[in-house]
């Protein structure tokens, strides 16, 4: 299992290693009308109803823009419909790992938040498609797991929501990725526009792999079963570190290549507010990265995935950490004055309603228009759906309260005004 | 060998010499001059010459320059300009938002052959440069009437630089008014030296992002933006994208009504001057770029002028030294009572005022209107061309006509092709144009570039770049190869799209080189 590592052993072979996995299955939902294809009765539905099997070609397609690097780098892979198959038929070279499951097991239990490292539900499941070995999310995980401890330098997976899930469940933040796009639903900023746009991505990434500009960008997924009674309720998984590459990355469509934005300006904007504020007020933050980071500026420990409550009367410190939405309000309802810092999740541009429902409409409600801070990277905000941010609170008179155009805190004494629409 | 007329296409090969840089040819004694010594009668007077400079400013070690012979110092950079394309030997509209225009080569004789402009120096009395006085007093009449302000300075060096000198102007105004205003407001497609200069003047910026039907921003969007701490709104019209905010005078009341000042980045007013006044929408404080507007050649980062208008009230805090007239003389005067200083050495560019001077001259009137209308004439024609071609779109404002210039995407090509706009423009080089201009920051339009045929270019010009970039399209369908190792007729083949963003890595000067390559 230490092929990499053997591979780069004394410098003596300075290739970039590729770790390579493919949901074969990815997609086969989509022609299908599915809106997905989490859980084997809905695969096997998918293959019944003529869905097909797509994520292999997909994966080809992306690995084509690599057809000269074959001196320069080396994969790794299952072999099959996981990776092998396609790099055979490109002609790369590549090590195989086997994995230690024969077959499809443990399909996701949607509505859950993932957390790394790898957690397996229990529910086991046997699927027969026609594309030779079948294959589950446990197989991804493994495979990744195994990648990572090999130290391959960029992870490449092909798939949808599901398996970006299953690969930030295995690796986390800790190695690279790259995501082609494969599945039907497509809501993390992981993966790049296209397949084409992917190789592209990848092979940026090779021609300097140790000192590629990189960003923690969302894993997002919709809860299929909802979306097929036509609710659509996206949640915040959790995060994979991808490159940074302008137009090439779902979201990325603006491109921030010149942009000084960062995390550390807003922090910075944030702390310069909460010195203006009193003492007793208490400071509600949100989830995702973006609040996550700014926090990190602020010496805290947030949660990354939660919402957490913060006092500064005498020092700053975090008074209730990653809070459910009755510990969250029974924490803010009775201070003096409640500030609130969100920011967007992802293209979608959500402010509430999406991997936030801890802050409910009414803990919304005890805090004053001026004191919802809205923080995001400017990048992110050019990349938005007609600029506009959506709230999505469940309370439909709250949600046309907050409505309107608001200035979202994009640096230090920087802001863009933006459309908050329901 | 001869231009293809049928395709408009150019069998195109430029020099490449292979030229090492300067400091590699350096051989230890050549000399380009050799200096010779001073005379016994200027030496008894001047006595030891090292002296002269006080010992605390003496070199320790003599400069590293290269030593190269007169002979070869001139072949190496007459090699240098044969490796480079521009404004004087291609046609050069992809430099959108540039202005580049032909500036007539009589400007440039004058300018460095004229003894009364070449030999003027600016601590000279001034009963001595009277012409050169007049000069700068001519063409600021000339642009008060383009403009409708009441005064104008022609200190500021550049663009960026006059508005860095108009938001000096709106602190010192709020501080005399003692009014406590610390924001200001500008559009995402706004020039970005809009947001910057502001904001390194201590100004927190607010930026608008453009409504899609209508390209920018809409007045409840920029109602909601202002406040009784904004200073001012910092914009541009027609933005970026070419497109003309029509109701701009209700965005500038709507300024005022908070008791904000409203300054209008004319940077490019090619499209609209003769036509509308910045006077007549409202605004208070202005800037037109002499260098590339008004004629002065643009490029390089200089020379420039910004040349900066303002209302009757917020004449007094001009930049310092403003030319006067008092019926018999011209003169310097550094009396304004609230100026904002002197914002560059001695009075500013003089050689760009005598260029714009004699091309305002050489128009009249009716020539500058006339100039407008070709410039918006060519831009029409260029964007019924070019939108046509497979791969290009245009972002927001659908159906309405952009001004002088337009910002376009190949995003439709990099989705078909995977081919982009950096691909494209590597690939122009090999057909005799200079790499376009693609976008000011943030990139917003996907894959952008920006055209902008002034009224310098004819018809024949613009069907020549017109039929490239169709050229470009076609090849990046049908034969992607020759793009992605282009170019190939250029002095450096098979450039790679590459950015550099580790510091280590950037060497801006040789010092620079040899310290972050020595092992």
């Amino acid at each position: 299992m230490l092929v990499a590592a053997i591979l780069k052993k004394d410098g003596e072979v300075d290739m970039v290693t590729l770790g390579l996995i493919i949901n074969p299955i990815a997609g086969v939902g989509g022609r299908a009308g599915l809106k997905g294809s989490d859980g084997e009765d809905i695969q096997k539905l998918a293959l019944a109803r003529g869905g097909t099997l797509e994520a292999g070609a997909k994966a080809e397609v992306a690995l084509a823009e690599l057809a000269d690097l074959k001196g320069e780098i080396c994969f790794l892979a299952r072999p099959g419909a996981m990776g092998g198959d396609v790099l055979e038929k490109l002609g790369f070279s590549y090590q195989a790992i086997e994995g230690s499951f024969e077959s499809a097991r443990m399909p996701r239990s949607d509505g859950a938040v993932d957390s790394p490292p790898a957690k397996s539900s229990d529910s086991a499941a046997d699927l027969q498609s026609g594309a030779g070995a079948a294959t589950s999310a446990e197989d991804t995980v493994e495979a990744a797991l195994q990648m990572a401890s090999a130290g391959v330098d960029l992870l490449v997976f092909a798939g949808g929501d599901g398996t970006a899930r299953d690969i930030y469940r295995a690796v986390g933040l800790s190695v690279p990725c790259v995501g082609i796009p494969a599945g039907v639903k497509i809501h993390s900023a992981v993966y790049a526009n296209n397949p084409k746009s992917a190789g592209q991505v990848i092979r940026r990434f090779c021609a300097n792999p140790t000192t590629a500009s990189m960003v923690e960008s969302e894993v997002m997924d919709l809860d299929e079963d909802l979306v097929r009674q036509n609710i659509v309720e996206a949640k915040l998984h959790g995060y994979l570190t991808v490159p940074r590459m302008q137009n090439l990355m779902q979201q990325a469509k603006a491109s921030a290549r010149f942009s000084a934005h960062d995390i550390e300006g807003i922090a910075a904007e944030i702390a310069d507010l909460m010195q203006a504020k009193a003492e007793s007020t208490v400071y509600i933050f949100g989830t995702g990265g973006t609040t996550y980071k700014v926090m990190e500026h602020l010496g805290l420990q947030g949660s990354l995935l939660g919402v957490d409550v913060v006092a500064q009367d005498g020092r700053r410190r975090i008074v209730l950490a990653d809070a459910s939405e009755t510990e969250l309000y029974e924490c803010v309802k009775d201070a003096g004055e409640v500030v609130l810092i969100v920011t967007a999740i992802g293209g979608q541009g959500h402010i509430f309603g999406r991997g936030n429902q801890q802050i409910s409409p009414r803990v919304i409600r005890l805090v004053e228009r001026d004191n919802l801070w809205i923080v995001s990277a400017a990048e992110k905000i050019y990349g938005l759906e007609n600029n506009t941010l959506h709230v999505d609170t469940s309370d439909p008179e709250l949600d046309r309260e907050l409505s309107g155009y608001r200035k979202v805190i994009t640096g230090w004494q920087e802001r863009i005004v933006c459309k908050v629409e329901a | 060998m001869d231009q293809d007329y049928k395709k408009l296409l150019r069998n195109f090969h430029q020099a490449r010499w292979d030229e090492p840089i300067i400091f590699e040819m350096s051989t230890p004694g050549e000399r380009g001059v050799l200096v010779p010594a001073a005379s016994a009668e200027v030496q008894e007077a001047i006595g030891d010459e090292a002296a002269i400079i006080p010992e605390s400013l003496r070199r320790k070690a003599k400069p590293a320059l290269p030593e190269v012979g007169q002979m070869r110092v001139n072949r190496h950079y007459m090699r240098l300009s044969q490796q480079t394309l521009g404004n004087d030997v291609s046609v050069d509209i992809g430099q959108g938002t540039c202005t580049m225009k032909y500036s007539p080569k009589v400007q440039e004789h004058l300018v460095r052959s004229n003894p009364d402009i070449a030999d003027i120096h600016p601590l000279q009395d001034e009963s001595t440069m009277q012409g050169l006085l007049q000069i700068y007093h001519e063409t600021e009449k000339y642009m008060k009437e383009i403009s409708g302000m009441d005064a104008f300075s022609f200190q500021p060096g550049g663009g960026a630089h006059a508005i860095y000198a108009n938001a000096l102007i709106v602190r010192n105004y709020f501080k005399d008014k003692g009014e406590d205003r610390d924001e200001i407001v500008t559009t995402i497609f706004s020039h970005p030296a809009d947001a910057g200069a502001p904001a390194t003047c201590g100004f927190k910026v607010v930026d608008l992002m453009q409504d899609n039907e209508l390209g920018y921003p809409t007045l409840e969007a920029f109602k909601e933006a202002l406040s009784e701490k904004t200073a001012a709104v910092f914009i541009t019209n027609p933005e970026d994208t070419g497109i003309f905010n029509p109701r701009i005078a209700e965005y500038v009341q709507a300024a005022h009504d908070v008791g904000a000042l409203a300054v209008y980045d004319q940077a490019n007013v090619n499209g609209i001057m003769g036509i509308t006044r910045a006077k007549e929408a409202g605004f208070d404080l202005i800037h037109y770029n002499l260098h590339k507007t008004f004629s002065s050649p643009h490029g390089g980062m200089g020379p420039g002028v910004g040349a900066l208008g303002a209302t009757k009230e917020l004449e007094p805090y001009l930049p310092v030294p403003q030319v006067k007239f008092d019926g018999e003389k011209y003169y310097l005067d550094c009396g304004l009572e609230k100026t904002v200083g002197k914002v560059r050495a001695f009075f500013g560019n003089a050689a760009i005022l005598v260029r714009v001077y004699m091309w305002i001259r050489s128009l009249g009137p009716e020539g500058i209107r006339e100039a407008a209308l070709c410039s918006v004439l060519n831009n029409q024609y260029t964007v019924k061309k070019v939108s046509a071609i497979p791969g290009v779109t245009m972002y927001y404002a659908d159906g309405i006509r952009r001004i002088e210039q337009c910002r376009y995407s190949w995003e439709q090509l990099k989705e078909d092709t995977g081919l982009g706009t950096e691909d494209v423009t590597r690939r122009l080089v090999d057909y005799g144009m200079e790499h376009y201009w693609q976008s000011h920051h943030p990139h917003i339009v996907p894959e952008p570039f920006t055209l902008e045929p002034t009224e310098s270019y004819s018809k024949k010009d613009l069907d020549e770049f017109i039929a490239v970039l169709q050229q470009i399209s076609w090849e990046a369908y049908n034969d992607p190869d020759i793009i992605r190792t282009a170019p190939h007729n250029a002095p450096v083949h098979g450039i790679k799209n590459y950015y550099e963003t580790d510091p280590e890595k950037i060497m801006c000067s040789w010092r620079q080189y040899l310290k972050k390559t020595a092992k």
